[in-house]
């Protein structure tokens, strides 16, 4: 029993991650500042950010264009990524003054940052996609950066297509991707205690 | 490492032995969505979002007609921005390098563009035409291409030398150019020019990239650029049209093309480059934001600025722990 692949899988996350870490009802006392709700703010306008991607990719890109429902649905989200991008910087600035790589967390904030990059990728697709004159002049402009390097060959930004399923597929599933592994991380390494706070005995290390 | 270096490492990585205190994850969770929501609501409600009409072909030729026919002249001459652009569109320069890099050139023609027949011949031809322009295209496509090459140069020549006054412009051996590019002005006034280069004689087609190229050959994208202060010069990357915010994460991005050497396209090799060196930094930077934790310096700032002072205010008077000068 114990060699199945699937037992094995089972018992190394249920000793990495049990569902007390996964889903906490404390934390250490010296998580008190606001910068703390920096991360849940962004997991929260990323929900919203997909929430109201899903509904535009229903009624396809141009939908806003004639439709109020579809304006409103396109204006949630317009300033659900401007949000998104706020509270994520704001979030990514609090950690690297607290150092958050420390104590094996390295993965964490690596994780953390790639998700920013891939989001950057993420919302300039977005911009390309509007189909309006702003997403003509930014693929027109863009399009130099891109095939100065090569990657231009591949990655066509006048390609309303091309940006489209990239947008919409590709990239959120990366993203996702992305946001989930730093999230379980953040539970099953817990948040980083503070700088200068440093055991006063062996003992309370090797716990 | 030393021990007390090991002894600190152990005690960040190990879990947290010391004083906690309650937290509900669940209600934060909805707490922080609630409030999100009511946020993105109510800036959606007050503000909207932008949507600038996109620009048309007809829109350009109706608007600013010479340049428009002057734009289609150059397509001819093959003197256009994008008939000279090179890789990935076509061969005709060796594009940007980094130093001994040519990426541009190296990775090839992907997204061939010719834009004689992209951009003028095939769209003509799925028009119905008028006598005098159904001639011209018979005449240009009977002749061979040096003959073409010939009466476009000369008649590119011959606008740019009177800078685009079309009235001006003499007599001379231009064939079946001026005819053409008169129908390719009619088509676009009459708004048939926009479908007609997505399409290219085919139904599905979801590529916008000849429609875009073409639009920037001409001053008409340019000027609506500058207009809503687009340029790239003006942080025009970061900024959206109207009252809106726009890509503000890319300011670092926009920073490098406001400052010399890339600022200026005379400036060799970096300036005349610029979107290459800045690409490229851009990829090392990001690099560099990854692997902050194992970068000596930078990794330490944390310890040197005591920021984290504020953000621990709390933990650090309770524990009455003093500030260490790392």
């Amino acid at each position: 029993m114990s060699e199945m692949w699937t037992a094995k899988l089972r018992n190394k996350w249920q000793k990495n991650l049990p569902i007390e870490k996964l889903l906490p009802d404390d934390q250490p006392a010296y998580v008190a500042s606001w910068i703390y709700t920096f991360g849940v703010l962004t997991l929260s306008a990323l929900g919203v950010i997909i929430f109201s991607g899903i509904i535009l990719a229903f009624e396809g890109p141009a939908w806003y264009h004639t439709s109020h429902v579809g304006k409103f649905v396109n204006s949630l989200h317009f300033w659900s990524v401007q949000l998104f991008f706020v509270f994520m910087v704001i979030h990514l600035w609090g950690k690297f003054w607290m150092a958050a790589w420390r104590g094996n967390r390295f993965a964490t904030w690596m994780t953390g940052a790639v998700a920013f990059i891939a989001s950057i990728a993420t919302a300039f697709t977005g911009y390309l996609v509007q189909t309006n004159f702003d997403s003509q002049w930014i693929s027109f402009e863009a399009k130099d950066g891109f095939n100065s390097v090569g990657v231009g060959a591949w990655f066509t930004v006048t390609n309303l297509g091309q940006m489209l399923l990239l947008h919409v597929a590709f990239l959120p599933l990366i993203l996702g991707a992305l946001t989930v592994v730093h999230v379980l991380l953040v539970r099953k390494r817990g948040v980083v205690p503070p700088i200068d706070a440093e055991p006063t005995s062996l003992s309370e290390v090797k716990r | 490492m030393s021990i007390n270096k090991e002894l600190k490492h152990e005690f960040d990585a190990a879990p947290w032995n010391g004083s906690t205190k309650r937290y509900d994850i669940v209600k934060e969770g909805t707490i922080a969505l609630v409030f999100v929501l009511v946020f993105t609501v109510g800036l959606s409600l007050l503000m909207g979002s932008p949507d600038d009409t996109p620009l048309t072909f007809k829109g350009w030729a109706v608007s600013n007609s010479d340049n428009f026919y002057a734009t289609a002249v150059q397509e001819l001459a093959g003197t256009s921005g994008t008939a000279t652009y090179g890789a990935p569109y076509n061969k005709a320069s060796d594009g940007l390098n980094l130093g001994p890099l040519w990426l541009q050139k190296w990775v090839g023609v992907t997204r061939p563009i010719d834009s004689v027949n992209d951009f003028v011949i095939s769209p003509l031809s799925t028009q119905v035409l008028s006598g005098d322009i159904a001639n011209a295209l018979s005449t240009w496509n009977a002749a061979v291409e040096t003959q073409k090459q010939a009466w476009a140069k000369a008649y590119d020549d011959a606008i740019k030398k009177v800078e685009g006054n079309l009235a001006s412009v003499p007599a001379g051996a231009y064939g079946p150019v001026p005819a053409l590019a008169k129908g390719l002005t009619e088509m676009a006034k009459a708004g048939a020019l926009d479908a007609a280069l997505l399409s290219q004689g085919g139904f599905f087609q979801t590529d916008n990239t000849k429609q875009i190229l073409f639009f920037g050959d001409g001053s008409y994208l340019d000027d609506a650029g500058t207009a809503a202060n687009l340029q790239g010069g003006t942080w025009g990357m970061m900024n959206e049209t109207g009252r809106y915010p726009g890509q503000a994460w890319l300011w670092l991005y926009s920073f490098w093309y406001q400052i010399p050497p890339f600022n200026n396209e005379e400036s060799k090799p970096i300036g005349a480059n610029a979107d290459a060196y800045i690409m490229a930094m851009m990829g090392v930077l990001s690099l560099g934001l990854i692997l902050i934790p194992v970068i000596p310096g930078i990794r330490s700032l944390p310890y040197k600025v005591p920021i984290h002072r504020g953000i621990w205010r709390q933990y650090y008077e309770t524990q009455g722990i003093k500030r260490r000068r790392k």
